[in-house]
């Protein structure tokens, strides 16, 4: 693992101390899962880091660890079959990992809260919605039935529900799917927690949906200063919302940017191939470019870079040593801020 | 006299529904409906739901005041005047209403009296089956691993043993059997459906998102299992306990027929059963009135788990 351990340090530089910091950092984090058929590795070696009022995106095609990271920063990963062999999850410089089942769980909800992707399934269908929104004040700060409603009214009105005082007693099946992920948002955003995981919240809405709840979601960060993990494999939401990006694959990240910098100069193939998948206007009439092949499986990690398979750079030094991400600078060796690559062609890529 | 005016509440609530059901649907219709709320709903549609529950309702009030019904004693034998004398069905409510039975005692008395036996052992046992099969089979099926392997284990265990032989078994082993001792012998048996049906329904609940959510909004494990699951897995183990109270019911007559149940002095239909089957080919009336009460209870009480379950299942709708 001594390519893992060079790569620690690249994406940002280190904290020097508890005083300074980052809100949620994740250092070298490495999940498994143990199955019949062997050991899934999900996530292989995992860094990054968010600070107040920032926005990282996490990009990635489903299987690539974005939302197995996301569940191991929550704590609710089925553990077994699931496991943490190695790696750190600091929130504000204390590891999570190493406390206990309560301490964690305080934190969750409080401090860092959750959106998940489907919310009409992510909600309690016998219960109403002012029941599960209350339940929140109910049980971490103890209020009375008639507070917390009176609390559920108000954050439902903060997520822009119409006539939240007659829906707070309305159950979930009865709210259109915008809605149901502006429930969801609430929810997430009961106790203002620091930091918020949103794993693919757009999903499973449509356009013009999304894009209400992308904007809500980033008036609200910016509101509450709140640090914002958004989980997604849409390109197009994150340009508007993101300020980094940190793009996975087959469990590592392969290349981290400023959101705009990443769209203008690619530094790693796959990133490249994901923005040429994005459908264009003036294309019309030709061929969607895809990326050839398919995720790898994750029982059998390909040796060396785990994209050579599908990736059309490829040479023999790509399928044997492991590329580690390493810092991107300009062809004059000018640093270039926040920007990382683990590609062995990054010049060729970023350059060519 | 509290049940008098629950009865009256029932059949005003049954005269609002069959008179004016525009006006029902109408008020459901502006207020949101859980799963419970479109359940109660949809009963209220249901003749089925109407009959078993006023039948019900009577032989609750039966149960609890026998009195009400009958002013002769159940356990007053007159042997000479009334030895097997054949009932007298104009006689409405009267001693004679359904004849003497072979001691000369009024049947229709001893019918009302016995309806308190029946329906307790019938509630007794699906009260106590519900709460240790329904807790056992949840914990079993939230925590899983070892927990779920050794209550799956043990629920295979009874679920092996033949539940009239083992409650023959089982109350053998009391001289005085009273209707708690055959109400814990049949729980003894019959928890294992309810526990199996807990797990299964369990299982399901705990996968959906919305537990995850729960977790990961930092909701403890009772609460979690309390709140989030327990609701939702709810219906099948509700629906199993109703039509599962008829079983037991017949299986107390059962075993009160075979001696080994209730006994004397305890009236039951089942032990009047017994002692009519001696006589049936002269006077079958001294068997087939207990026993016919003994079928309409349980068929009032399966007839309303039937009710129950079309209204939990929505496919069925």
């Amino acid at each position: 693992m001594t390519i893992m351990d060079k790569t620690a340090d690249i994406p940002a530089p280190r904290s020097g101390g508890p005083d300074d910091a980052r809100l949620l950092e994740v250092r070298d984090l490495h999940v498994e899962f143990h199955t019949r058929d062997g050991v899934a590795k999900a996530v292989n070696g995992v860094n990054y880091s968010v600070d107040p009022g920032e926005t990282l995106a996490v990009l990635g095609e489903s299987g690539s660890g974005k939302s197995v990271t996301a569940q191991a920063i929550m704590g609710i990963l089925d553990m077994p079959p699931g496991k943490i062999p190695q790696g750190q999850i600091l929130y504000r410089g204390q590891d999570m990992l190493t406390m206990s089942y309560e301490e964690r769980r305080k934190i969750r909800g409080q401090k860092i809260a959750m959106i998940f992707q489907d919310a009409l399934s992510s909600l309690n269908p016998v219960l109403s919605v002012g029941y599960q929104l209350g339940e929140m004040f109910r049980v971490h700060q103890g209020l009375s039935r008639k507070q917390a409603k009176a609390k559920a009214i108000e954050l439902m009105e903060r997520v822009k529900i119409p006539a939240a005082k007659q829906r707070v007693t309305d159950y979930p099946h009865q709210f259109s799917g915008g809605m149901r992920q502006r429930i969801m948002i609430a929810m997430a955003l009961a106790l203002e927690p620091d930091l918020i995981i949103a794993d693919e919240p757009t999903t499973a809405l449509d356009v013009t949906v999304q894009a209400q709840v992308m904007d809500l979601l980033k008036d609200l960060q910016t509101e509450f200063n709140m640090g914002l993990i958004l989980i997604t494999h849409d390109l197009g939401v994150v340009a508007d919302v993101a300020d980094k990006i940190a793009v996975m694959y087959a469990g590592r990240i392969v290349e981290t940017a400023p959101v705009h910098e990443l769209y203008k100069r690619p530094a790693h193939p796959y990133t490249r191939g994901l923005l040429d998948s994005i459908p264009r206007l003036d294309q019309k009439g030709q061929e969607l470019y895809a990326i050839k092949g398919l995720p790898p499986n994750l029982l059998k990690i390909p040796s060396g870079c785990a994209f050579n398979p599908r990736c059309p750079k490829a040479e023999d030094i790509c399928r044997t040593e492991i590329p580690a991400l390493v810092p991107v600078s300009e062809q004059d060796g000018s640093e270039l801020p926040g920007r990382g690559s683990a590609c062995h062609f990054w010049k060729e890529t970023i350059h060519g | 006299m509290p049940d008098a005016t629950k009865t009256q509440t029932e059949t005003e609530a049954v005269a609002d529904a069959t008179a004016a059901p525009s006006a029902a649907t109408g008020k459901t219709q502006d207020k949101p409906r859980s799963l419970w709320g479109d359940a109660w709903f949809d009963l209220r549609h249901r003749p089925m739901f109407w009959i078993s529950s006023i039948l019900l309702l009577i032989l609750l009030v039966i149960a609890a005041f026998p009195g009400l019904f009958t002013g002769a004693d159940p356990r007053d034998g007159d042997l000479t005047n009334h030895f097997l004398t054949k009932p007298e069905l104009g006689h409405f409510f009267q001693p004679d209403w359904f004849g003497y039975d072979g001691q000369g005692r009024s049947i229709y008395a001893r019918v009302i009296y016995g309806t308190r036996a029946s329906i307790l052992v019938g509630v007794g046992v699906t009260a106590a089956v519900t709460l240790v099969g329904g807790l056992l089979g949840m914990l079993a099926g939230y925590f899983g691993g070892w927990l779920d392997s050794i209550i799956s284990r043990v629920t295979d265990i009874f679920f092996g043993i033949p539940f009239l032989l083992g409650a023959m078994v089982v109350l053998n082993a009391f001289a005085d059997r009273k209707v708690y001792v055959v109400i814990l012998a049949l729980a003894f048996l019959g928890w294992t459906s309810i526990c199996r049906v807990m797990r299964s329904s369990v299982i399901t609940a705990k996968q959906a998102d919305y537990v995850t959510a729960a977790r990961a909004l930092g909701a403890g494990t009772s609460r979690i299992l309390f709140r989030h699951v327990l609701p939702n897995a709810l219906a099948p183990t509700i629906v199993v306990a109703t039509i599962a109270l008829g079983g037991y019911i017949s299986a107390e007559a059962t075993l009160s027929f075979l001696g080994l149940g209730l006994a004397d002095p305890t009236i039951s239909w089942g032990i009047d059963i017994a002692e009519g089957s001696q006589a049936i080919r002269d006077n079958p009336h001294a068997l087939l009135f207990p026993a016919g009460m003994l079928s309409l209870t349980v068929f009032a009480f399966i007839m309303l788990g039937d009710a129950v379950r079309d209204a939990l299942d929505p496919k069925l709708r």
